[in-house]
């Protein structure tokens, strides 16, 4: 049986008089991808949130790795291997991709802070060719000098897939990671995604199209207002009356 | 260790130019040492701010505390140590760089304007104190000049009090008129230098990256507070040097030094010259000093003079419309210059020279030097 990485214990979170998030028990095991799936306003990305530590929940705590991450930085729970790329592309628009991925290159290396004021950034071969490598991974070699700035949306979320993979994380949260994406993109994303799953990654997944959603889940969630309707296998929760009516027949 | 062969030639022209000062600027009338000296210091001065404004995007409307305070600093190391300017300039260095770390480590908990007022009223409450309860320590408003009757321990040690105040001195050597400049251009290229080092280095792309996305950096695992910290206090000595600086070449400190206008002016040196770049707050801190000094300097009397050639009624009519803008009014002018610079060019003077430049090379604009005017958040 494998060891749950991430263990959502009892979470409550309630915005003014709206409950955004009840109840929530959730466990992610080792290695598996596991999606979270419900219609537009169910909880997800407020789950995220209270996941990275942007949200402080109500009450509940989180566990990640057999350590409570409620109320520690963000800064913290990312040193700790807990890497989320978010919905919307949040990158440095004014450095160019090859910084943007070395930026985060440099965390893993060198910790939440150092004043290394003296090193020559271009001399940083190891990272440099880190980045390199991802920046390869996801397409975006070619234009590793311009700016970030100037890309498409979906190349931004790319660029964004890059700079969590290069850190190496334990657990890599995904944010609606395909949206705005081509279809070949988005296949090309899946591939990607699905190479760390044999590398033995933690991922969970929030997301919308649910071709991706089954090619890559091993296990998937549905919310629904706050609430967790269905937990189980990808076949299951497709099969699943409830689920049917409040996501996959409403939504599509 | 070694830096880039681009740099270093970069390094090696900027050298030059600052030692020519006395030559190329000759023929507009501001090869003077003092207007030289001012120069340099205050090119020191927007370098540091720029380390701050530049590279993390924190824009402090208080940095002239830290030039008065090291000008006080660097004043009782006169009276109270030697007359050498090496343990005066340390000292300015060291005090204003601690004095940095206090204003800063409150004033950073807020971003964007709340950070900038912050600054504002520490610097405002540093002035009022210089000029009240302070003046055991800053001389209130005649401020802080060398006595007859100073200790200068060290110097005692070696030798005689002399009958008169000594100015002071590099290495015995006494430091005024053009060793004084040098001096200064010194440590300019020096600052320079220090200041590429920290640009070209992964400490430097962290601070761009604050600027850029600040709520990413901590999503990133950095914590931002130690980052922009550092950079505060960086700054904060660059500022403390260059307020040693202005002691060692005039042995006196008063507390309009730290007043909120001379604080604005390091904004508008570094904004004129180019946010963000390297040469540019140098050359803005150039621009001001030359027409505080120029302009400042024109008189009815000389107007009169060089509209001389025209007939009598319109001389009299181009003088009194252009009288505003010079001597005491030659702020005027300054802010037309500086609206014309931020409307036309908004990446400063720097951004100029790069389109000159582009429109001889027909290169597409080099993005890595363009300089950017963005808020703090």
């Amino acid at each position: 049986m494998a060891n749950a990485v991430l263990h959502v214990a009892d979470v409550h979170k309630s915005f003014g008089g709206l409950r955004a998030l009840s109840d929530i028990d959730l466990q992610v095991m080792e290695g598996t991808t596991h999606a979270i799936i419900g219609p537009n306003g169910a909880g997800k990305s407020t789950l995220l949130n209270v996941c990275i530590g942007r949200i402080a929940p109500d009450t509940g705590a989180v566990v990640f790795d057999g350590q409570v991450i409620t109320g520690k930085q963000p800064h913290e729970i990312n040193q700790m291997g807990v890497v989320r790329v978010f919905q919307t592309p949040e990158i440095f628009p004014d450095l160019s991709l090859l910084h943007n991925v070395m930026v985060p290159a440099f965390a893993k290396r060198d910790g939440s802070f150092r004043l290394n004021a003296l090193q020559v950034t271009s001399r940083q071969t190891a990272i440099r060719e880190e980045a390199e490598h991802w920046l390869e991974d996801v397409g975006l070699y070619k234009q590793r000098e311009t700016l970030a700035a100037s890309l498409s949306r979906g190349d931004k979320r790319r660029l964004e897939l890059a700079m969590g993979l290069v850190q190496h994380p334990r657990l890599l949260l995904l944010d609606e990671p395909t949206a705005g994406m081509s279809r070949h993109d988005t296949n090309s994303t899946i591939d990607l995604l699905r190479k760390f799953k044999e590398r033995g990654m933690t991922k969970v997944i929030i997301e919308h199209d649910m071709h991706v959603v089954f090619s890559l889940a091993d296990r998937v969630t549905v919310l629904a207002q706050g609430r967790i309707i269905a937990d189980g296998k990808p076949d299951e929760v497709r099969g699943n009356p409830v689920v049917q009516e409040a996501y996959l027949g409403g939504a599509h | 260790m070694a830096i880039l062969r681009n740099d270093l030639v970069r390094l090696a022209l900027f050298a030059l130019v600052i030692l020519t000062m006395p030559i190329w600027l000759a023929p507009i009338g501001a090869a003077y040492p003092d207007l030289m000296q001012k120069i340099a210091i205050y090119g020191i001065f927007a370098i540091g701010f720029n380390i701050l404004f530049g590279m993390t995007g924190y824009l402090s409307f208080g940095h002239a505390a830290f030039l008065g305070v090291g000008s006080y600093a660097a004043v009782w190391s006169f009276k109270l140590l030697t007359m050498s300017v090496i343990p005066a300039v340390l000292f300015a260095v060291v005090v204003a760089g601690l004095f940095a770390a206090v204003i800063g480590f409150v004033s950073l908990r807020r971003s964007g304007i709340y950070f900038s007022i912050l600054t504002l009223a520490f610097a405002q409450m540093s002035y009022n104190l210089a000029y009240s309860v302070l003046t055991p320590i800053t001389n209130g408003e005649t401020g802080l000049q060398l006595a007859l009757g100073d200790p200068r321990i060290l110097d005692r040690a070696f030798t005689d009090a002399g009958s008169g105040i000594p100015p002071p001195n590099l290495l015995g050597e006494e430091l005024s008129g053009l060793s004084g400049f040098f001096f200064c251009a010194a440590l300019l290229i020096l600052c320079f230098y220090l200041a590429m080092r920290i640009d070209r280095s992964p400490f430097g792309m962290m601070l761009k990256a604050i600027k850029s996305n600040q709520t990413r950096m901590a999503y990133t695992g950095f914590n931002t507070r130690p980052y922009t910290l550092a950079a505060f206090i960086i700054s904060g000595m660059y500022a403390g040097l260059a307020g040693g600086l202005l002691a060692a070449t005039d042995p006196l400190a008063g507390a309009e030094r730290m007043q909120w206008t001379a604080s604005g002016e390091v904004v508008l040196m570094t904004i004129l010259g180019g946010v963000g770049t390297l040469v540019g707050p140098v050359v803005g801190a150039g621009v001001i000093k030359y027409f505080e000094n120029i302009f400042s300097a024109f008189h009815e009397a000389k107007l009169h003079e060089a509209f001389s050639f025209l007939p009598d009624g319109l001389e009299n009519f181009f003088v009194t419309i252009t009288a505003p803008f010079v001597g005491e009014g030659w702020h005027l002018t300054l802010g037309v210059v500086f609206m014309l610079i931020v409307i036309f060019l908004p990446g400063g003077l720097m951004e100029g020279v790069r389109k000159i430049r582009n429109a001889f090379t027909r290169k597409p604009a080099s993005r890595e030097e363009t300089g950017r005017l963005a808020p703090a958040e």
